[in-house]
């Protein structure tokens, strides 16, 4: 089965993030397809590199990094969320005058439209949140 | 298969306090723009994001009521509050600022049944 994933909650406050991801790495350890993660809401933070968590800690950000880089994930983060919370890459940053990015591994940063998109591909959306 | 899948979003939290009302909007004005069956469920305090007569000029938040009114513009006009909510907080479809359909709870869940995607906020 074909799933998208949305995660609308910051890390560390809530646990939609932390749930999302075991969601995420249950569904693709049972052999299913995802065909991306979508960032919104404070959500968006899930995404700064610049997270750092005390070294007992799980590293929420990282982990997501990962996640994306093993296993090939579309991690996609709502430009429209992530510039009112200072969610930055190199592109963002020229558009808007800044003088830094923070936008972490595996993230990317895109419009809402692909948030629909992942509705329309996928057979199951599964939102996290509030 | 066809691409058209039916979308409901649905509103359960109060217009101001939160940005979940206006970034719901945001997401409903994409999808629209994708063509796609799109309608809104009002519940909880989410029928509050209908109610008439937003004045956020003392909290210092932009007002978006209007946007609902231009909902219809984009062809977004199946709007269902939520019968219960009203009442429990004290009026009717005479206090909303767009035209509606009152539903019951158990219609609501009906209507949710039939959906391909429901996107909560």
């Amino acid at each position: 089965m074909k799933f998208s994933i949305v995660v609308n909650e910051g890390p560390y406050t809530h646990q939609a993030s932390d749930s999302a991801y075991h969601f995420t790495k249950a569904v693709l350890a049972k052999g299913h397809e995802v065909f991306r993660v979508f960032f919104y809401h404070d959500g968006v933070n899930n995404a700064t590199r610049l997270t750092t968590p005390p070294q007992d800690d799980r590293n929420i950000v990282s982990r997501w990094s990962k996640l994306a880089q093993n296993s090939e994930l579309d991690m996609v983060v709502c430009v429209a969320a992530a510039q009112r919370r200072g969610i930055v890459d190199e592109g963002e940053a020229k558009r808007n005058g800044k003088d830094a990015t923070n936008l972490a591994p595996g993230f990317r940063i895109s419009g809402l439209g692909q948030l629909i998109e992942a509705g329309i591909q996928a057979d199951r959306i599964v939102v996290f949140g509030d | 298969m066809s691409d058209i899948k039916k979308f409901m979003f649905v509103n359960r939290k109060a217009p101001y306090g939160t940005i979940y009302a206006l970034e719901s909007l945001e997401v409903v004005l994409i999808a629209a723009a994708f063509d796609q069956d799109c309608s809104m469920a009002f519940l909880d305090d989410g029928v509050y994001q209908l109610k008439k007569g937003h004045q956020t000029k003392g909290i210092e938040v932009k007002g978006f009521e209007k946007t609902y009114g231009a909902l219809d513009d984009y062809d977004i006009n199946k709007l269902y509050v939520d019968q219960e909510s009203m009442a429990a907080r004290g009026f009717t479809a005479e206090d909303l600022c767009v035209p509606v359909q009152v539903v019951s709870r158990a219609e609501l869940g009906k209507l949710m049944e039939e959906q391909d995607v429901l996107l909560s906020f």
